[in-house]
């Protein structure tokens, strides 16, 4: 393998003194897109991380064999992928107060090196008063919608 | 088969503890590949104002997963793991979870219903620290599509 495909992408991050503060933030402010790559590796270090060994996130004969296209990733590695855009623009990972997804389509995984692709972005609905913000999240893979309903309530730094 | 109504309610204690350690939040944060530094670095959490290492926002599946694992398993249930699906999932935080924590949860059904012949089976999951106070609580939605 001549990529280093399992590395965490180094990104630049905020400092503490740059922490999102709720004074810089207007209702439709939005969150810059990224595009993570999903793999079978990765799926296999989720289901050992979580407890989740569903065969359908790993064993393509018995995903097949219910129905699905291929082996599926799990549904909460990509809620944690769009959790991962968000704490990364606050720039506080325990930042949330509440935040849920429903999960409209499988991200589809197949066999080879490049995977699949999950490219999740957001914006700003609404800003309270109480120095918290409302937040709605969108996420995509080959073409999908595969979280509708990704709502975030998060307190940024006063 | 259609999981039974009368099974609203009924709730599952964790048979243990929760222990939050570093050497798992690390594992999971490498996971889920996201770099934040508050995830495995003391130095960087204290500078955000927590007292150790937190958890990555969706940490707490380990504890909804668990949970759900002794509602899927009950017999009275008769749920087939083969035919589960996740539909939908909320986290509803007090505080983030930190290394050190000690959670001890309780997992309730709290919604069966039957729509376009699949079974839509809810559970939360509660999870408290040693004070007893709320921690976070997890709510899962499954599919358990007809056969």
């Amino acid at each position: 393998m001549n990529r280093p495909h399992h590395r965490p992408q180094r990104i630049v991050r905020k400092t503490s003194v740059s922490r999102l503060r709720h004074a810089d933030v207007e209702v439709g402010t939005e969150i810059p897109e990224q595009t993570f790559p999903v793999r079978r590796l990765d799926l296999v270090r989720y289901a050992g991380a979580s407890g989740d060994f569903n065969p359908i996130h790993w064993n393509e004969r018995f995903a097949k064999s219910v129905g699905l296209p291929d082996v599926i990733a799990h549904g909460m590695f990509t809620m944690a992928e769009a959790a991962r855009v968000l704490t990364g623009w606050t720039g506080d990972p325990g930042c949330l107060l509440d935040y849920s997804v429903r999960f409209s389509a499988p991200v589809v995984v197949p066999d080879d090196e490049d995977g699949a692709e999950i490219t999740v972005g957001g914006k700003v609905k609404a800003k309270n008063d109480d120095g918290t913000v409302n937040v709605l999240l969108t996420a995509r893979s080959g073409g999908a919608k595969v979280l509708v309903q990704s709502k975030a309530l998060v307190r940024l730094a006063s | 088969m259609a999981i039974n109504p009368d099974h609203l309610g009924r709730e599952y204690r964790a048979p243990e503890d929760y222990e939050v350690t570093r050497g798992k939040i690390r594992e999971f944060a490498e996971a889920i590949n996201d770099p934040d530094p508050a995830y495995v670095d003391r130095e960087s959490a204290r500078t955000l104002g927590y007292a150790d290492v937190v958890a990555p926002p969706t940490f707490p599946v380990i504890l909804g997963m668990a949970g759900s694992a002794q509602a899927v398993a009950d017999p009275d249930l008769g749920v087939d793991f083969s035919r589960v699906v996740h539909g939908d999932q909320r986290f509803q935080y007090s505080r983030p979870l930190l290394a050190g924590d000690v959670l001890s949860s309780v997992t309730r059904i709290t919604g069966i219903k039957t729509l376009g012949g699949n079974d839509l089976l809810t559970l939360e999951t509660e999870a408290t620290d040693r004070n007893g106070e709320h921690v976070v609580t997890a709510t899962m939605m499954l599919v358990v599509r007809g056969a």
